[in-house]
């Protein structure tokens, strides 16, 4: 891997009617790091991933994988493993034949079916019906059927919806281990939560346009202040010392003054020089949370109500 | 080596590392031999493509016994059979056995749909017309060998039954091989057709109508047509077009039995490009 792009998509564009899903969406994802796909619901996530796959044409605009369109791909399953819905599988079929049925379009040795199985945990269950799987098992199977080629670009739409927290453990840490070992994965999300935890770097669309590019710590700093939480007991002193050197105090309820535009260092020798005592002092960083709600604002698709926590999973 | 715990419960699962691989993969293509494999695992794997093969089958062969059996027991019957064609009349519950057909083809495609297995097959290999052709092969060969199995099975039966009362007919007999050929020939066209009309409108209840529509409906029409339109008009409609090609004698007004064979392939083609051609173009 020379760290190039893996996935390239220039002025991508889907248009249903005169709504435009997908607007002209400019980005690369490269190889080594988890990628994050981020936007509040219906913001073109899953669009843009099926154009990537080609089951979604484009209005506009191209996407490329390692160069070249993904259909004209010759092991399509040696590039590409893709997690789009779990519940996209005949559920009459066992987790085996569905596995076996994917394996042999790409011409894969059938041991790779059984390999996937014991690497998401689904050995014992291989030959049961994959109808009567639980959500979770169900998105193993997904993860599974994306692992048979052992492929080196993975995308995984929403992997952690619906699953309980050991579950999401479990896929946070497999998406590291994959991006680790050298591999491009792009992972969508609509929980800012998530990403956190899981992601180096952030593409962020909101009603299908690009709204952000970038690692995630450049993603908060970018899009939030830093403030700094000062407690001290002579508080009238303190704000107009800050003030005189040029800081925003506010006073929160509890009589915590929050401090901005100052550095936490400067803070203390300013209060020390001037004799006020401080009992408490503590920089504050934003929270990708608030950092995306920040940048998405304006761009909640279905606004049902004032809550925007509701809309965006917080 | 990390573990996790596995959502159902019970011990942790090791979680190696993720690409797990005993031996590397070697250079691999997605091929249409390939696309063959697993179109041919995929309807081995699915108990309800095997009832609906048993029930073509068993409705078939029972339904053509049954009417054997029935016009036998009459005088008037029997002479009928005498005058008639025998080998036809042995093939009686193919009429049914094609209801079975249609919704064999269409479920093949129609399934993959409803259940939305058809993006995880195009995101496997990308080329569709590749996924269909496949696909198109698999049904073809299964629906071939059910309609052979279904065609001999009802002829001799059929033929022992007609035997008891002195009317003889055997494979022998001029045409009558080709008939009975022609019946598992019938079959696997009917559930080509109805994969073209699945692949082009992707709903199982809508291609299913579409299907009986056009095999079992239209002819219907045929009673609120003028006589001279009928003549010229009820030839062309699929199932008596392709019905000819199970009967040794031609019968007034109708093709014979390769030309009218021959139509209602045309009309399978029709379909299956339709149904290419809109699955090529659509977004899945």
């Amino acid at each position: 891997m020379d760290g190039g792009p893996v996935i390239e998509a220039r002025g991508l564009t889907k248009r249903y009617g005169d709504k435009k899903a997908v607007d002209d969406l400019t980005f690369t994802v490269r190889p080594g790091v988890v990628t994050g796909f981020l936007g509040p619901n219906g913001a073109g996530k899953s669009t843009t991933m099926r154009m990537i796959l080609g089951l979604d044409a484009p209005t506009s605009g191209t996407v490329t994988v390692n160069g070249r369109p993904y259909v004209t791909a010759v092991a399509p399953m040696r590039e590409v493993g893709a997690l789009i819905d779990a519940k996209a599988i005949h559920g009459g079929r066992s987790a085996y034949n569905h596995l076996l049925a994917l394996a042999q379009t790409n011409n894969l040795p059938r041991r790779r079916v059984g390999e996937v199985l014991e690497l998401t945990g689904l050995t014992q269950v291989a030959k049961k019906r994959s109808g009567g799987f639980s959500l979770g098992m169900g998105q193993r199977l997904g993860i599974a059927a994306a692992l048979l080629g052992d492929p080196q670009v993975l995308m995984f739409d929403e992997p952690v919806n619906g699953l309980d927290p050991d579950g999401i453990r479990w896929i946070r840490e497999f998406m590291r281990t994959l991006a680790g070992e050298g591999r491009t994965v792009f992972v969508s999300s609509h929980l800012m939560s998530e990403m956190e935890h899981t992601a180096d770097h952030l593409i962020v669309i909101g009603r299908g346009r690009l709204q952000a590019d970038m690692s995630v710590k450049e993603f908060i700093t970018r899009n939030s202040e830093q403030s700094v939480s000062v407690r001290s007991p002579e508080p009238g002193s303190l704000i107009r010392l800050l003030a005189t050197a040029g800081a925003r105090v506010e006073t929160q309820r509890d009589g915590v003054l929050t401090v901005r535009g100052l550095e936490p260092a400067r803070i203390g020798d300013l209060a020390f020089d001037a004799g006020i005592r401080v009992h408490e002092l503590a920089p504050h960083q934003a929270s990708l949370e608030e950092a995306f709600m920040e940048l998405t604002r304006d761009q909640v698709e279905y606004r049902a109500n004032s809550d925007h926590n509701e809309l965006i999973g917080a | 080596m990390t573990t996790a715990t596995h959502p159902l419960g019970g011990p942790p699962v090791p979680v190696p590392a993720p690409g797990g691989m005993t031996a590397p993969l070697g250079p691999v293509r997605a091929t249409f031999g390939g696309a063959l494999r697993s179109e041919w695992t995929k309807i081995r794997s699915v108990r309800a493509t095997f009832w609906t093969l048993v029930v073509a089958l068993a409705a078939t062969v029972g339904v053509s016994v049954l009417v054997s059996i029935g016009t036998v027991s009459s005088k008037s019957g029997v002479q009928d059979l005498r005058d008639g064609d025998p080998t036809s009349s042995a093939l009686t519950g193919f009429i049914v056995g094609m209801l079975a057909m249609v919704v064999f083809g269409a479920m093949a495609i129609t399934a993959e749909y409803g259940t939305g297995m058809i993006r995880t097959s195009f995101t496997a290999q990308p080329r569709r017309s590749t996924v269909l052709a496949a696909k198109a092969v698999v049904l073809t060969a299964v629906a071939l060998f059910v309609g052979l199995v279904s065609s001999f099975a009802s002829f001799l039966i059929g033929a022992q039954i007609f035997a008891g009362k002195g009317v003889h007919v055997s494979l022998g007999d001029p045409h009558v091989l080709r008939a009975v050929i022609g019946g598992g020939l019938f079959m696997a066209v009917t559930a080509l057709l109805s994969f073209g009309l699945g692949a082009a409108l992707r709903h199982t209840a809508g291609s299913i109508t579409a299907g009986v529509g056009l095999m079992f409906l239209l002819p219907v029409f045929q009673s609120f047509m003028p006589g001279a339109w009928r003549d010229a008009v009820v030839r062309w409609m699929p199932l008596n077009a392709g019905g000819n090609i199970i009967t040794t004698k031609n019968t007034e007004h109708m093709f014979t039995a390769w030309t009218g064979f021959g139509v209602f392939v045309l009309y399978a083609v029709v379909a299956l490009g339709v149904g290419f051609w809109l699955t090529d173009r659509r977004d899945a």
